[in-house]
């Protein structure tokens, strides 16, 4: 038992240092496992936003995820093809490096998540929920239907998206560019949670008369914090399409949205870090159940089953020792 | 000759429709009488059309086939209900979603394990693989137009059961105020088997006489699953009636949509083109015919109260 900050901060050593090591021992396989970790959390911690601490269950966090890829995807491919990618009259260049193509990420998934939050947030419970999936599912089919970008087959990128003075190709080297955007997310995704933003974000979720009663507008401060997780997830996305060289209409799928939820809730709502606890744990058990198993599917299933059914609170509420349970249970 | 081709798509979303309304039935009638976001609902369609393929190899008649569909996923849905569902009834949604997404990747994986990776097939009985002449000159399959049949007969079986009988009374009480139901004597937690079990049996004989059709392979539920829940978002939760108008209304866009929006945007843009965008737009149209219901009508069409 621990506190939760002592936790935080051994989470954070440990990511940092296992590919650290797998590096010094070759073990590539390792540093790429770690990789996909830091994706999956960043995807989880911008979910989290707004599932944990605004209540709105989004069933289709795949569409940012899915997004961030194809975007990357597309620049790249138009890239290595010299083909400008022509929207109606206008006209743009591809490009391989990563800081455009993030920063066109974060553009393309915040107009995305505006308009998809603009018109979900008018429903809630589990309309919510259904047109969420719909927009994801939208999206799906657009880009198993539209074959220019592979259809079906997915996309492949034959060279990883290029940083100045960074060898992106180095397993080693992209792990620490995800690590730094995980850390880059958790200080602003913890500044938004003590921000103004952040505090009626969390009373929105408790009680929405409250909120509007003392001037604030709900619906608002919702919206935007659709926006800022549709962009985390978005960005996690476009990382994942790197680290994969490829992508393809699975990441957009409900089953990814499942994935992204599932994680979050493993790790454990409510708690900043949680994400990247469930992110480990499920991948960690992703790989272990698949090397004893082909039915692996089968076990992880019964897991996620009795995790909800028996241990809401997640992985997080086992390993430290809460004051406010104390606090609750005295 | 357009005119028949017309007609025929027509028929072939009335099927898709009806399908889709045996699939919904039950997804609308556990949403709204139990409350419960069930995903797992796609894989009663597929232990349905499993069941059947393996009763039919093993009596070698189709119709037997059929029947042990509706019974094998009734069974399942029972279990299903008894061991898991049953604690869920007073979890939030996201409890709900997340249960049921691992009874999925137990029901496939365990499929998986039990029959192998390869699809099984169930073959239409030569009687019924033929086609019949309709008015018109319309030409158009004897089973399609059995499914069509069954289809409409089971939403007439549910309009009577929820309607005129004291089992639907009950699940309408059930809906309204499940405390008071129970303090008059209702066996609120056997109402709530029978409920789920009945929409357990009703995927599974979908699943069966689709599985007919296409084949039967692990994870064919799920893509019926979320159109499912399109249809009873689209028709409100909880409504046997907004099912139906629903899963007709998917059914025949989803498939008019496929047809003529290529046609319509060939007035626009040259053929290639325009295959492309109509058949890109076709397969997101019954998405985008929620959205816009639920942008209007943040219910559903038939919807009674906001879940």
């Amino acid at each position: 038992m621990m506190s939760e900050k002592k936790l935080n901060f051994l989470i954070l050593i440990f990511l940092f240092l296992v590919p650290l090591f797998s590096m010094l021992l070759n073990d590539i396989y390792i540093t790429t496992l770690f990789s996909k970790i830091v994706i999956l959390a960043i995807a989880g911690i911008g979910l989290n936003l707004i599932l944990g601490y605004g209540g709105m269950v989004s069933f289709g966090h795949a569409v940012f995820f899915g997004l961030g890829g194809y975007v990357t995807g597309i620049l790249a491919f138009h890239f290595n093809n010299y083909e400008p990618i022509q929207i109606l009259v206008f006209e743009f260049e591809g490009t391989n490096q990563l800081l455009f193509i993030w920063i066109f990420t974060l553009i393309f998934s915040s107009i995305l998540a505006l308009f998809i939050g603009y018109f979900s947030l008018r429903t809630t419970g589990v309309y919510f929920i259904m047109i969420t999936l719909a927009f994801a599912q939208m999206l799906y089919y657009f880009s198993i239907s539209w074959p220019t970008y592979g259809g079906e087959d997915g996309l492949s990128l034959s060279l990883r998206n290029q940083i100045p003075f960074l060898n992106t190709m180095d397993p080693t080297t992209f792990f620490y560019i995800c690590y730094v955007w995980l850390i880059i997310t958790i200080i602003l995704v913890k500044f938004i949670l003590n921000s103004p933003l952040g505090i009626s974000l969390k009373a929105s979720k408790e009680n929405e008369d409250r909120v509007r009663s003392v001037g604030i507008n709900p619906k608002k401060v919702k919206l935007i914090s659709f926006i800022i997780s549709g962009a985390i997830t978005g960005l996690a996305g476009s990382l994942y399409a790197d680290l994969n060289r490829f992508v393809s209409p699975t990441i957009l799928s409900w089953q990814m949205s499942g994935e992204i939820m599932i994680l979050v809730i493993l790790g454990g709502m409510f708690r900043l870090y949680g994400p990247i606890l469930g992110a480990f744990f499920y991948i960690i058990l992703e790989q272990f159940l698949g090397g004893i198993t082909e039915n692996w599917q089968f076990w992880l299933g019964f897991i996620i089953l009795l995790e909800v059914l028996y241990a809401k609170a997640g992985i997080m509420s086992f390993l430290i020792k809460d004051k406010y349970d104390e606090k609750t249970s005295s | 000759m357009e005119f028949q081709l017309l007609i025929e798509q027509l028929l072939n979303g009335l099927q898709f429709g009806t399908m889709l309304f045996l699939m919904s039935a039950g997804l609308t009638l556990v949403f709204g009488v139990m409350g419960l976001i069930n995903l797992a609902h796609g894989s009663f369609y597929m232990i349905g059309a499993f069941g059947a393929a393996l009763l039919a190899e093993i009596t070698g008649s189709f119709f037997i086939g059929l029947i042990s569909s509706f019974i094998v996923a009734m069974f399942a849905g029972v279990i299903t209900e008894i061991l898991v569902i049953r604690k869920l009834y007073k979890k939030d949604h996201l409890d709900q979603v997340l249960a049921t997404f691992a009874l999925i990747l137990i029901f496939s994986e365990g499929i998986r394990w039990i029959f192998g990776a390869y699809p099984l097939y169930l073959n239409i009985p030569s009687e019924l693989n033929a086609s019949v002449s309709l008015p018109l000159e319309i030409i158009y399959s004897k089973y399609r137009l059995l499914i069509i049949a069954i289809g409409i007969l089971i939403a007439f079986f549910l309009y009577i059961l929820t309607s005129k009988t004291l089992l639907g009374i009950r699940i309408k009480a059930g809906q309204n105020d499940r405390e008071m139901i129970s303090v008059l004597g209702v066996n609120i937690k056997t109402l709530y088997t029978i409920v789920f079990a009945l929409g357990a049996a009703l995927a599974g004989l979908s699943g069966a006489l689709i599985g007919a059709i296409q084949s039967v392979e692990v994870g064919m539920g799920e893509p019926v699953l979320i159109l499912a829940f399109v249809v009873i978002i689209i028709g409100g939760i909880g409504s046997i009636k907004g099912a139906f108008v629903g899963a007709l209304l998917v059914g025949v866009t989803d498939t008019l949509g496929r047809f003529l929006l290529p046609e319509l945007f060939k007035l626009f843009f040259d053929n290639a083109d325009a295959n492309l965008i109509g058949s890109s737009i076709a397969s997101m149209s019954i998405y985008i015919l929620m959205a816009i219901v639920l942008i209007f009508k943040p219910s559903g069409l038939f919807g009674e109260r906001s879940a």
